[in-house]
This record gives C-alpha cells, structure tokens and sequence, in this order.
C-alpha cells in the first residue's frame, strides 16, 4: 500500500471553511425541501384518503408522476428546462439568487412530497374508518374531523416512517451537486481535488452526514415519546432506500 | 321523527335494505334485532347518512333526506349515534371528547361547553374522569363518555348499533342504566342490541329483521312471548338459549 494518510488536509488551507459551508448548506437546502415535501406529502396523503373521487385521483396522480421520475432527472428538469421557460426578469432574478439551490428545492421537495404522501395515507388509513365516522355523526364536517382528530392522529403515528423519509431527504440533497449546488459532498470533492486526498476527504463528509442523521433520529424519537397518544403503542417501521 | 318510506339499498349488487317501511315517532324507543349480516346497522346508518340508498325516502324530524338543500352536518347536530367500538378521539381529554362538537360545530363558549361536558359525566355517573384519557377507561366508562359525547350536542335522536357488544359482561349494565335513565327522560332512541332484557324492559316496540328485511315488528310482550315468523322463533330460541 503506497497511500499517505494525511488527516491535515482537513484543518489546513480552506478546508474547514468548505466543509463548514458545504453542512450549513446541506441543512439549508434540506430544510426548505423539507417544509415543501411535508407540506405536500400531508396535504395530497390526507387527499388520497377522502371519498370525493375527483381530488383523490389528483393527488394519487402527483405521487405516482413524481415518485415514479429518478430524483436525478427531476434535478436536471427544474435547472435545465424550467428557467428558460419563465419571463425574462424572473429568470434574471433567479440566476442572480441561486438558481441552482431553489431548482435543488423544487425537485427535492416535489420528489420527497410524493413519498411523504404515501407515508400520510398508509398513517391515516391506519386509524379505523368509525373514528372518522363518530366524528362526523356529531356534527362536524369531514374538513373539521380531518383538520381536529385524523390529521392530529396521523401525525403522531407517523413520526418513525416520517423520520426515515426525513434522512433519506438529507441524503439525496447530495444529489443536488450535480446541478452545481454547493452542498457537502460538493464541498468534500472539492477538498479532494485540491488536496488529492480523496480518502480524508470523504471520510470527513461520511461522519458529518452520520452525526446529522444521527442527531435527527435522536430528537424526533423523544419527540415522538412525547407527543405519543397514551394507550397507543406505534410500532417501529423501517423505510426502505 | 323518523320515517322510511320503500327503502331499497344495495352494496354493489347486494340488496341489503329490501323495501323497508318504518316509522319511529318522538320519544319512542325502538330496538332492532335479528341475526347478524341483516342490515341492522346499515339500517340506522341511513338515518344520519353515513350510508345513502338508492331507492325511496328517508325523512328525518320533518326533511328528506333527498332534499337537495339537505345538509348533512346540520342533520347530524340533531341526530347522535354509539357505536359498537366506543370510538373515543385518543388524543384527547375526556373532556375535550365532549366538548369538541359543541364549540366547533354550535360555537358554544369554551367555558359553556365544560359546563355542560361536566353535568353530561354526571348524568352518566363517571364525574370524576374529565381530565383522563380515553385509554385509561374501562371499556364501560369509555362507552358511557361516548354517550355524553353525543348528548353534548342535545340530539333529537340517539341511534345505538350494539353500544354492548365489545364489553366485559359485568361493565354492560352500567352502560344499560344510562341508556335506559336516557329513554325514561323521553329522548327518541333506536338500538340495535340482543340484549333482550333492555328490549322487554325498556322498548316500546322491537323490530326483527332477515336478510335485509324487517319480518316482524310489536310490542316487546307480543314479539317476545308470541313471535309470529318461523325466522323469528328461530333466532329468539337462539339467542334465549344461551
Ligand atoms: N360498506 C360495505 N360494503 C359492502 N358490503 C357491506 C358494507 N357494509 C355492510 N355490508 C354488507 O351488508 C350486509 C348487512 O350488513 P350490516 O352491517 O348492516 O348487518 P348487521 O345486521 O348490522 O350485522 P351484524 O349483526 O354482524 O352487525 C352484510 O352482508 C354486510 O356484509
Ligand atoms: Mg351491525
């Protein structure tokens, strides 16, 4: 083996700034796909639920066409075919504002709102139809007994599989350096062309992405221990890659 | 108050509701029994629209159910209904359970509503238990707050579709008492049960169906000690066996 370790080239020259740069970035792109995804996800799952058939059949087509699209394509689709679409000022407002992080956003979130939505249907289709149907015997309108009880319930059911999909969002915002996003695995090959030193340099981005989804997964199990329904035991689920 | 006038129901191409002709008047108690798969619940889901038919008319403390203003929210205000699975919202309150509906739906006061929860509890003898949660009730006190959290919206009608089927058999009584204290106040009931001891003691008429049909109605005395259809006999001597 002829390779040189060399951990410096972490802390040396502009490295610790990149890679700095390249974690606040990560959380800023996932953090607002986030807000996209799961308020789509909420939305069209809680639509794909209700008996007004019309609705149910637009939200199932926006999860089948967006999850069912490789999120790689959708990248290149918002960056490369959207912008010269719209009018000239917003094209030119968008490219002097990050063209490429708010393309990151749309396609991570429309991707990510399609799979947050299956995740919102199989959680309400968990609760028993008469709950739903007690609620509305007393009165109040199916909007009322989705916005006061289903929803409410759901949410809490759904924190372990909505925490999954929440890092698999994390890591595909990785996915966004290829339409020149400056997000940490940008940064940490940048740091291995400029150093050469292509094992540090991962190593270094793998264990900052570790310790994010780590810290995540921590916070939202106390969060679901604390928001948990008394008497109701949610069962751990596993989401698939 | 209630009235089926030739209603004809089907689940795809099952006829479950077969020219039904009945009228429940105000105040009256009516139980409705028969072997299991015979339209009973689906019967009294029809009367606050949970389930729609197809043919004939359904009129409901003076509106048709196939009135194009109808508005099922509004009828829903004045008819409550028990279900068999208590259905208790799990992520609220006992109290919150009651006073949901009326401030949401009637727009009581916060304040106003509690009030009215708290004389409900009473009524259904569990005062203590406002500020439990559903899952830390006996199946009995959660039916019992099922119970108030219907009357909470003062219903015309109460509609029950075998309130005691999922209970222990010592927390049914408790759950009869309130029924029966609510039918002696005059409030027009129609229960779906085989508990055959409420029906004598409490029904002013029993209706008996088959197969989506109603075969049989009278008094409790005439069904109970003369049924008049063989299918009837049948199920009485049934369920009396056991
Ligand atoms: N939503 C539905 N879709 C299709 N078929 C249904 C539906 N609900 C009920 N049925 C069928 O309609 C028939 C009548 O059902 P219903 O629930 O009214 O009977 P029931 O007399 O209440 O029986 P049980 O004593 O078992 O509660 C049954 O054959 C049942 O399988
Ligand atoms: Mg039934």
């Amino acid at each position: 083996m002829t390779y040189n370790f060399d951990w410096s080239v972490l802390w040396r020259g502009q490295s610790g700034l990149w890679l700095l740069q390249g974690l606040v970035t990560t959380i800023e792109i996932s953090v607002v796909a986030w807000v996209v995804a799961f308020t789509l996800g909420i939305f069209s799952g809680a639509v794909r639920t209700v008996s007004i058939t019309p609705l149910r059949w637009l939200a199932s087509f926006y999860v089948e066409f967006f999850r069912n699209v490789p999120l790689l394509v959708w990248m290149f689709f918002w960056y490369f075919a959207v912008p010269p679409l719209l009018p000239q000022p917003l094209q030119d407002w968008l490219f002097d504002h990050g063209a490429e992080f708010w393309a990151g956003v749309v396609a991570l979130g429309v991707y990510h709102g399609a799979r947050f939505s299956e995740v919102m249907r199989s959680g309400i289709q968990s609760i028993p139809k008469t709950l739903f149907e007690a609620a509305v015997s007393t009165g109040l309108t199916m909007a009322q007994a989705y916005r006061l009880i289903i929803i409410p319930i759901a949410l809490r059911l759904i924190i372990p599989p909505a925490t999954n999909e929440s890092l698999n969002l994390i890591k595909n915002s990785s996915v966004a350096l290829t339409i020149g996003v400056a997000e940490l695995t940008f940064q940490t090959r940048q740091i291995e062309t400029y150093t050469a030193k292509a094992f540090e340099a991962l190593t270094a981005g793998t264990l900052i992405y570790l310790v994010l989804c780590l810290a995540i997964a921590t916070t939202m199990s106390q969060l679901e221990k604390r928001f948990a329904i008394p008497g109701m035991i949610t069962k751990r689920q596993t989401g698939e890659f | 108050m209630i009235e089926f006038r030739d209603v004809d129901k089907w689940f795809g191409s099952l006829h479950v509701l077969k020219r039904i002709n009945l009228k429940v008047s105000g105040g009256e108690v009516v139980v409705v029994c028969g072997p299991s798969g015979s339209g009973k619940s689906t019967l009294i889901r029809c009367v606050n629209r949970l389930e729609s038919i197809q043919s004939g008319e359904i009129i409901v403390d003076g509106q048709s159910l196939l009135d194009p203003k109808f508005d099922p929210s509004k009828l829903r205000t004045d008819v409550g209904m028990v279900f068999q699975s208590f259905n208790l919202y799990p992520h609220m309150t006992v109290l919150q359970n009651i006073t949901l509906a009326p401030t949401k739906v009637k727009g009581l006061a916060a304040g106003e509503a509690e009030k009215v929860a708290k004389e409900l509890l009473d009524r259904v003898g569990i005062p203590d238990k406002a500020g439990v949660y559903p899952a830390n009730l006996s199946g009995g006190q959660q039916q019992r707050v099922a119970i108030a959290r219907a009357l909470a919206m003062k219903p015309k009608i109460m509609l029950f579709d075998e309130p005691t089927s999922a209970l222990d058999p010592e927390m049914i009584n408790e759950v009869l008492e309130v029924m029966t204290d609510l039918a002696h106040d005059g409030m027009t009931m129609v229960v779906v049960t085989h508990e055959m001891g409420f029906a004598r003691r409490v029904a002013h008429r029993v209706v008996f169906m088959d197969e989506g049909q109603i075969i049989e109605e009278g008094k409790p005395e005439t069904f109970f000690g003369a049924p008049q259809s063989p299918r009837a006999q049948q199920f009485l001597g049934k369920i009396l066996s056991h």
